[in-house]
């Protein structure tokens, strides 16, 4: 069995097993953030550089106004998110809707692309009450969230 | 009146404060016997009866609901419930900041005039910080958010408290991490007190561990309630979203689980010195970043509710003097901290800092995607950082943590080798085995909700192992506590686990008379009607459960509508089984008759909770028993003083 180490030894063995850890565990972190930069698209982002189908991202823009229908089954919502420009996605979601969705308001969608080019939804996220916006849309109205959808594109790039 | 009174007792708490911190500093700089240590034990108590009466008036305030008083006017209303008037008194911003002091101060108290195991110098030392931080929170209080401004007319009426918080487990949430934050700092306090007296003992460890086990206590507790009232309350169904408010409990916690570890190897073992020194100094940071984070708004989330960028930059001020400070001391004094003892790689010590490492791992990667988006926002990108990131990342450092637990506590101290165990890992890893081909062959798991079903059931049996062979009446009270928390972490896992491996989801537009199925449960719709509460109006539904058709049991859950402030608030109904949640939402009408009525099956959901208060458990066994053994350990050292002076008395009497 090996003799425990000289006690300075010891010291620095430790030392340098936490900084590797801790290293390690940074540049994983850095690396898994990077990925999660692509996790959140707008509805052009959406249509020029799609992700893969069925791969979990969040979709985020404003719902345009007009396209909100509850289908047959009384429990399945269509809608359109629009973006800057023309870019639209239709997305379906079935379930209950936040108590403040609503037509012309941000919403940020969880889910993935499906084959089709529409997105399914598994979760919105929309204003819970009037002192919580989605993060992504914080302060946005339907013309700002157009000029964000810019920026945020140039640097998810 | 009486919130003059409350205000002139804070000032006069913070000039206390600056006492406490100016007499003990003087003192540990003189040396032994300075005349002015005599004033720094009395001037930490007097000031924690001020900071407690401070407290009470506002209280009193509140629950008199005196509209002159701005605080009051901004977050009660006449028709409230006395107890939420009660609890408005500290769910609010400046109401919980003083509630933070009072309690600060109160532990200052509960030291000086408790505390006399370590030498006088660090004890002056310990108070001196203890002041300063104090001093820091109460210019915050009294600067920029003073609970007792007064309103030059008084309002006609409240504002009334958000309705989501008009709940009894969230009235008593947030002073529980307080308790928390507030014990991590009475561990700063000593680790900066042993530091600047160079005092890191095993001595040291022992005065320290009790305050830190309490902080742990209140942070299991603080977190597992908080888990509990986002998933019942907020009606999303989910009981962690790596929301920023959550993550900034998590760290804390973290933190002081892993300080909890190696304070116990250092009282024990003398070894990690500087390491413990380090994580004391890393709890706070975590508590103050909490509060930093949770304060000034500058993550929007569910949960903050008080934003205000002014006090932000009052509380990032703090965070870095302190903090700062804290580690340019550690800096400077760290290489004059003598090495402790050795032990082999093999050793319950080596355990220890596995589970050290890998916790401190886990605190980064949370620290990391928490404070990513603000540094992303600099350069104008706006990301989101959920689940897909902090459930696997943080699994490649959570898993080797649980082995490391599993194996650790069979160790012995300082040497030993894995081959006395042999057959105690065995077992364990055979388990391991076993529960992940059982599970992966009878259902379609993925592999995260795999792993933690595996881990949990080896970890379970294991935490166990550490009793087998001994006389349970005579294992101490504090190997109870580790074996209690060790299994509530199982436990807990656990039911992490099956909830994501197992729920069943049903949504459903229902007629009144239909029914739908989730999992095992048959939920018919009876009728929907509308129903009225003290400060809110309700749509209510009414279902009735039967469990593979057994007895119906009749649930009603709501859509609220609050009227002070206007807000909708989905309450849910639960049907709770040993083995798992029914969890039923009402949603909106869907047309020709029929409402949304969304339906979980939750199996062993509970678990997360109850294990969670096991974890909590095992920390108050384990403060009970150090209690005890102190208790113990003093009044036989008295005993001991007291014969040995009879002798010497009897010795020296012949010779008069």
């Amino acid at each position: 069995m090996k003799a425990p180490m000289k006690a300075k030894h010891q010291r620095l063995t430790l030392i340098a097993i936490a900084l590797v850890a801790l290293i390690a565990a940074g540049l994983l972190a850095a690396w898994a953030l990077r990925n999660q930069a692509s996790y959140f698209y707008l509805p052009e982002q959406m249509r020029a550089d799609p992700p893969a189908v069925g791969q979990a991202v969040r979709l985020g823009g404003m719902v345009e106004r007009g396209s909100l229908k509850t289908l047959a089954d009384g429990v399945t919502i269509a809608f359109m998110v629009t973006g800057k420009g023309d870019a639209r996605v239709p997305v379906r979601f079935a379930g209950i809707v936040p108590d403040l969705f609503e037509e012309g308001s941000g919403v940020v969608a969880e889910g993935s692309l499906q084959r089709d080019g529409s997105f399914r939804a598994d979760n919105l996220l929309a204003k819970h009450d009037e002192n919580y916006v989605p993060r992504e849309l914080e302060g946005m109205s339907e013309m700002q969230a157009a000029r964000v959808a810019e920026e945020t594109t140039v640097g998810l790039k | 009146m009486i919130a003059e009174l409350g205000l002139a007792a804070l000032w006069l708490a913070a000039a206390l404060a600056a006492l406490q911190l100016v007499c003990g500093a003087l003192a540990t700089h003189a040396g032994e016997g300075h005349d002015l240590a005599l004033l720094t034990r009395p001037a930490a108590i007097l000031q924690g009866g001020l900071a407690a009466f401070s407290f009470a008036m506002l209280v009193w305030v509140f629950a008199i609901t005196d509209l002159s008083v701005k605080l009051v006017a901004a977050n009660s209303h006449a028709m409230k419930p006395l107890v939420f008037k009660l609890a408005g008194a500290w769910g609010n911003h400046e109401g919980s900041m003083l509630l933070w002091v009072t309690v600060m101060a109160l532990a200052g108290v509960l030291i000086a005039a408790v505390e006399r195991r370590l030498p006088e110098r660090t004890m002056q030392a310990t108070l001196a910080a203890q002041g300063f931080v104090a001093l820091g929170f109460y210019a915050f209080l009294l600067l920029s958010s003073n609970p007792f401004e007064r309103l030059p007319i008084p309002a006609a009426e409240g504002m009334g408290l958000n309705p989501l918080l008009q709940d009894l487990g969230l009235a008593f949430h947030p002073p529980t991490l307080y308790f928390g934050y507030v014990g991590l700092s009475v561990a700063f306090s000593f680790a900066v007190g042993a530091l600047v007296t160079r005092q890191v003992t095993p001595e040291f460890a022992r005065a320290m561990r009790p305050w830190v086990l309490g902080a742990w206590v209140f942070l299991t507790l603080g977190i597992t309630a908080g888990s509990y009232w986002a998933y019942y309350e907020l009606g999303w169904g989910g009981w962690w979203f790596w929301d920023p408010v959550e993550n900034a409990s998590l760290m804390p916690w973290l933190a002081a689980t892993a300080l909890l570890h190696s304070a116990g190897v250092l009282a024990a073992r003398d070894a990690l010195r500087a390491w413990t020194i380090m994580l004391g100094v890393v709890a706070f940071s975590m508590s103050m970043l909490g509060t930093f984070l949770v304060r000034s708004g500058i993550l929007t989330s569910v949960h903050a509710f008080a934003v205000d960028p002014e006090r932000g930059s009052f509380i990032l001020a703090l965070l870095a003097i302190y903090i700062g400070g804290a580690l340019l001391l550690f800096a400077l004094r760290a290489g004059t901290v003598s090495e402790g003892e050795r032990f082999a790689v093999a050793s319950r010590e080596g355990a220890l800092v596995v589970n050290n490492v890998m916790l401190s791992a886990v605190l980064a990667i949370v620290l990391l995607g928490t404070l990513y988006p603000l540094l992303t926002e600099a350069f104008d990108v706006r990301v989101s950082v959920g689940p897909p990131y902090f459930n696997p990342v943080g699994t490649i450092f959570v898993a080797p943590m649980l082995l490391a637990m599993a194996v650790g506590p069979l160790l012995r101290w300082r040497q030993d080798s894995l081959g006395r165990v042999n057959r105690e890992v065995a077992l364990v890893a055979a388990l391991i085995l076993a529960a992940l081909v059982l599970v992966s062959i009878v259902g379609e798991v993925s592999l995260l909700p795999l792993i933690g079903l595996s881990l949990a059931g080896g970890l379970a049996v294991a935490s166990l192992l550490p009793l087998g062979g001994r006389t349970l009446r005579r294992v101490p009270l504090a190997t109870w506590g580790m074996v209690a928390a060790h299994f509530g972490i199982a436990m807990a896992l656990f039911g992490m686990a099956s909830d994501s491996a197992f729920t069943k989801e049903r949504l459903a537009a229902l007629e009144p008379g239909q029914s739908a199925e989730a999992g095992p449960w048959r939920v018919t719709l009876d009728r929907v009607e509308p129903v009225a509460g003290p400060n809110w109006t309700a749509l209510q539904a009414s279902l009735s459960a039967s469990y593979k058709g057994g007895e119906p049991i009749v649930l009603t859950p709501q859509a609220r509508s609050f009227w002070a402030p206007p807000q909708q608030t989905t309450e849910s109904a639960l049907a709770t089984r040993w083995n798992g949640q029914l969890y039923a939402v009402i949603g909106q009408e869907a047309g020709r008759g029929r409402w949304q009525i969304r339906l979980w099956w939750k199996p062993f959901v509970t678990w997360i909770w109850l294990g969670g208060m096991l974890v909590a458990l095992g920390g108050v066994l384990a403060l009970i028993g150090r209690v005890l053994a102190d208790l113990k350990r003093r009044s036989v050292t008295r005993r001991a003083r007291a014969r040995r002076d009879e002798a010497r008395a009897l010795v020296a009497e012949p010779a008069e």
